[in-house]
């Protein structure tokens, strides 16, 4: 008795969902041609293998990869990607636990664990970084009467560690000439949530501006308080006055924030997609052959002239052997076409498109995957 | 396991048939109506029946399943905690630093997260119990019957609400039209040290004192819905008595309803503290971490154990760093025991009192 | 003055209806005043979330693209697309959390008032049951993380989730249910013994129909309170923007793993897809809660 009358009550919501699922409908194909499907015309790529990929990995890249999954599926028809933007510990963790078919990171694998994990993970195969989205990252500010900022990773090193008090303190000032900066305290504002954004932006202060504090996850800064996620801290920025902080491009855009130059030491830079490309250009990779590891300090510390210099590089990190053949086809068709196609969409969202020289350098790794 | 009930109610657990037909025979010439359903049971079944049997199997499994349960939870916590806690190289307990970026040098001690997990949870008890008592009393004895209704619906329906969408309220919603109030209580009565100028930006309401609100009005309705059951239910009896001795309405509440609901009223409190005490998601987009330590204001900022914990969990890739929250995560867990405990020694106490 | 002399009734006994003291009286508005204040402070809050809700949440749900359509190949920033991925996730992980905790709620609320008495294992487990009541949810997660990932190498999947879920849905549905049977009168009871119906007989016949109103309420809370869980979610399944009908595989969407996803899309469309599916919630939590008043209704004992 107990049973079936409990029985009803759930058998008219299993009802209700089977009802649902008669109309349910992944089709969100635009009217207009306004999306990847038109632009891409030719995406050279191989479609096949299993329909659902999933991957998990930092949040940062989670636009980007949205961009990629709509080319993928404009390619390959009928085919899905779940990307979960929960962190790059997360990604790394459950790309090593073999819970993903790729895993998004803001670093590098870490020799040592986690490489050997990883190892593991592709049947005792080494696993290759691949960095396939680079995201720029602002200094967004926002005071009131100041549209233009000039700063450099010294003077932000010493905002962010609080030596800089006041928006008028002599250092800013000695980088903005003309500029009539306010007697108005600097109120800080980080990340509360451990993110591969803060950890980037610390070894950036640390090569370019003589950082001390201290590297990781976590803000070492000592100064300011923190907001949850780059949504949080975009918000933040935006609501009071003389608040500043380093949240990604697109957060910054989205938020109206100010987005001050970065002076490297070549004059003044403006984050557009050019400037952080040039800064791209300037990359050197660290990695042993298609591990495509990056030596971030040969982009953190560039004098190139026009480059901006803050850039997040994010990886994809995938298995070099020891997917199964329906993986590897999806995995391989996924990345050629994140790697062509999907870079048409890249700027819009906040990234900057690869290079050409690091294109072909991503797509002979993605092809030598078996 | 089964050990204590065996030994109480031989009648009904035992192995050997005879044994308990003669205990339960015994016991029927001796009281005709026993004062237990249990008993009553025993005392007509000369022998168990079998769907008996199964069914109390399944009972008592169930009961045993839960405490299994809860033991495997803590033993869980302990597990992966005790590593962790032997690498720290700060008192785990009354430091108030917290960095496990390099797991080979772990440096963490709880005290500002007890602090400010405490804080945040008695304000919120502080201002949710003296409301829930009033609604539940409302509903119970004040309110007219078309308006109690619906405005319990309306309190049980924000059960259904999401943590995240009080967390986005509390941030973009209440933070700013609480802004001025905050602002004139750090002018006006910043003398005194609990509403003195905290160490987070006032204007974005990244504070205890908004965090605290918020979740007073999230475990509103918990401690509301279980006081109400309780008022609801003081016997009719003693409330016509009271009226016949020409008690207004407040004497009847307060010598009928209150004394009779005192009990509950005060377990469905510490349930709602418990609730309070792990409150993840609102808390953590609320609330704004600081960089100085906890200074006893309502306008600092901070983190609480589970906000600290679901800011880092994304990113635990390291089982060292990891463990280091999960010893938060067991404080916590002892946090809760406690609290459950002086609930429930209250509600016992008060039953023998009676 | 005259008054005064004729005041006999002082000496005389009281009359039996009296006119109530001053101070009484006012002791009386005061806290008339103070339990109807105590109804107003909390309709603010209360009323003020929901409207927040609604107001923002409405003009979303009022498509119909929401109900029939996933996230599927949406940009952050692209309008359109609906929670039907996430509606199906949110049913599905809690109808299976529903299957499993139920019966085991309701077992241990009996062997509470039925059977446990006042041995040692009913103290112990209605202390476990407080426990488990203020366990927080991400660390019941992370419980379930360890034991079906890392020990059993077990996949992430709806199911896990589910089990996650079970962790908080039980201790709601024993202490409602407990109270709702230590309700029914034991006349009721001993009625049924003494016709020869055996104990689990009486319990399943008689105890649970009678008290199946307060059950089904304490259910519809308990579900409610895990259809809205988001720790869970975030730890043991990941978010898919597509229509997953797998439980046991792969990843699948939530309304309120949606609404954390969201949450860091600062666009318009971000905001609109987080209040959308908050109030989608809302709504699907008051259907069920109709629901288990209707069926109550219908199944409760004829009392005449």
């Amino acid at each position: 008795m107990k049973i079936q009358r409990h029985g009803a009550v759930l058998g008219l919501v299993a009802a209700s969902a089977l009802l649902l699922g008669a109309c349910g409908s992944d089709n969100n194909a635009p009217a207009g041609g306004d999306n990847a499907a038109s632009n891409a015309a030719a995406a050279p790529v191989e479609c096949g293998g299993k329909t659902n990929l999933n991957a998990e990995g930092s949040s940062a890249q989670k636009n980007a990869v949205d961009a990629f999954v709509q080319a993928y599926q404009a390619a390959c028809p009928g085919v899905n990607v779940a990307y979960n933007p929960s962190g790059s510990g997360a990604g790394v963790k459950n790309f090593n636990a073999g819970q993903v078919d790729f895993g998004g990171s803001d670093s590098a694998l870490k020799e040592g664990a986690e490489t050997e994990a990883a190892a593991k993970r592709c049947q005792t195969n080494p696993a290759w970084n691949l960095p396939l989205v680079f995201g720029p990252v602002a200094v967004g500010y926002k005071v009131s009467g100041v549209d233009s900022l000039v700063l450099d990773a010294k003077t932000t090193a010493a905002i962010f560690s609080g030596a800089v008090k006041k928006w008028n303190d002599p250092a800013i000032k000695a980088l903005n000439g003309s500029a009539t900066l306010p007697d108005k305290d600097i109120a800080v504002i980080y990340r509360s949530d451990e993110s591969g954004t803060t950890d980037n932006f610390q070894k950036y202060l640390k090569v370019a501006g003589g950082w001390t504090k201290g590297e990781g996850k976590q803000f070492k800064g000592g100064v300011g308080e923190g907001k949850e996620k780059s949504a949080g801290v975009a918000q933040a920025v935006g609501s009071i006055d003389g608040a500043i902080t380093y949240v990604e491009w697109s957060f910054a855009q989205d938020n109206k924030l100010s987005i001050a130059k970065i002076d490297a030491g070549a004059g003044a830079v403006e984050l557009t997609a050019e400037s952080a490309g040039k800064a791209i250009d300037e990359a050197k990779i660290k990695g042993q052959g298609n591990d495509l590891v990056l030596d971030l300090d040969s982009i953190y510390g560039t004098k190139a002239a026009g480059a901006y210099p803050l850039l997040l590089a994010t990886y994809e990190i995938v298995c070099s052997k020891g997917y199964d053949a329906d993986t590897a086809k999806a995995v391989k068709a996924f990345l050629t076409v994140a790697a062509t196609t999907g870079q048409a969409q890249l700027a819009e969202a906040g990234y900057v498109p690869l290079p050409k020289a690091f294109q072909e350098k991503i797509l002979t790794a993605v092809k030598a995957i078996a | 396991m089964n050990d204590p009930v065996v030994a109480k109610r031989p009648a009904g657990s035992g192995d050997t048939g005879t044994e308990r037909g003669v205990a339960a025979a015994h016991t029927a010439s001796e009281a005709p109506i026993p004062p237990t359903p249990e008993a009553s049971a025993t005392t007509k079944a000369p022998h168990v029946r079998p769907g008996d049997r199964i069914f109390r199997g399944l009972a008592t499994g169930s009961g045993v399943f839960i405490v299994v349960l809860i033991g495997a939870i803590g033993l869980f916590l302990i597990l992966q905690a005790i590593p962790s806690l032997g690498l720290d190289n700060v008192n785990f307990l009354t430091s108030r630093e917290w960095n496990t970026t390099d797991p080979t040098n772990l440096r963490f001690g709880i005290l500002d997260l007890t602090l400010v997990t405490v804080v945040v949870a008695l304000l919120a008890l502080l201002i949710a119990m003296p409301i829930a008592l009033g609604i539940a009393l409302f509903l119970t004895q004040y309110a007219p019957r078309n308006l109690a209704r619906p405005f319990a619906y309306v309190v049980d329906l924000l059960a259904a609400v999401p943590s995240i969408v009080f967390g986005l309220w509390g941030l973009f919603v209440l933070g700013p039209v609480l802004f001025p109030f905050s602002e004139w209580l750090i002018e006006n009565l910043g003398w005194i040290p609990l509403l003195a100028k905290g160490n987070v930006n006032v204007q974005l309401g990244g504070t205890i004192f908004t965090a605290g609100i918020v979740v007073a009005v999230m475990i509103l309705p918990i401690i509301t819905a279980v006081s109400r059951e309780v008022f609801e239910r003081t016997p009719t009896m003693h409330i016509e008595g009271a009226i016949a001795l020409g008690a207004t309405k407040w004497e009847v509440v307060r010598t009928t309803v209150l004394p009779f609901g005192k009990a509950g009223y005060v377990s469905a409190s510490m349930l709602g503290l418990g609730r309070a005490l792990g409150e993840t998601i609102a808390v953590a987009i609320i609330l704004s971490t600081a960089t100085s330590a906890f200074g006893w204001s309502l306008f600092d900022g901070g983190s609480t154990f589970a906000s600290k914990i679901a800011l880092a969990a994304p990113e635990f890739n390291d089982p060292r760093s990891a463990g280091a929250y999960i010893a938060a995560g067991l404080v916590l867990f002892v946090l809760t025991f406690v609290v459950n405990a002086i609930a429930r020694s209250i509600v016992a106490g008060h039953k023998e009192y009676e | 003055m005259s008054t005064n002399l004729a005041d006999p009734q002082r000496l005389a006994t009281p009359p039996t209806f009296q006119a109530v003291s001053v101070s009484r009286r006012i002791k009386n508005g005061i806290a008339t005043g103070l339990v109807w204040g105590a109804f107003l402070i909390a309709v603010i809050p209360l009323v003020w979330v929901l409207y927040t809700v609604i107001q923002r949440g409405f003009p979303v749900i009022l498509d119909g693209d929401w109900w029939q359509k996933s996230m599927s190949g949406l940009l952050a920033r692209q309008q359109g697309g609906g929670a039907y991925h996430a509606i199906y996730g949110t049913l599905v992980q809690g109808l299976v959390c529903a299957v499993i905790s139920v019966p085991i709620g309701i077992m241990i609320a009996i062997y509470l008032v039925e059977y446990g008495g006042r041995s040692k294992l009913a103290k112990a487990t209605t202390f476990m049951v407080d426990i488990l009541t203020g366990v927080p949810s991400i660390v019941a997660a992370l419980f379930v993380y360890t034991v079906w990932i890392t020990y059993f190498g077990l996949g992430r999947s709806a199911l896990a989730v589910s089990l996650a879920l079970v962790l908080l849905m039980v201790p709601v549905i024993v202490r409602t249910t407990e109270e709702m049977l230590k309700i029914v009168p034991d006349e009721l009871r001993e009625a049924s013994y003494a016709l020869g119906i055996p104990k689990w007989k009486t319990i399943v016949k008689i105890v649970i129909p009678t008290a199946l109103s307060g059950i089904l309420t304490g259910i519809m809370l308990a579900l409610a309170r895990v259809m809205g869980e988001t720790a869970p979610v975030l730890v043991l399944a990941a978010y898919a923007p597509f229509i997953n009908y797998n439980l046991f595989d792969g990843p699948m969407a939530s309304l309120p793993l949606m609404m954390v996803n969201e949450r860091n899309n600062p666009t318009q469309a971000g905001f609109e897809r987080i209040w959308g599916a908050a109030i989608t919630l809302v709504v699907l939590i008051t259907l069920f809660n109709l629901l288990a008043t209707v069926i109550s209704r219908a199944l409760a004992p004829k009392t005449k």
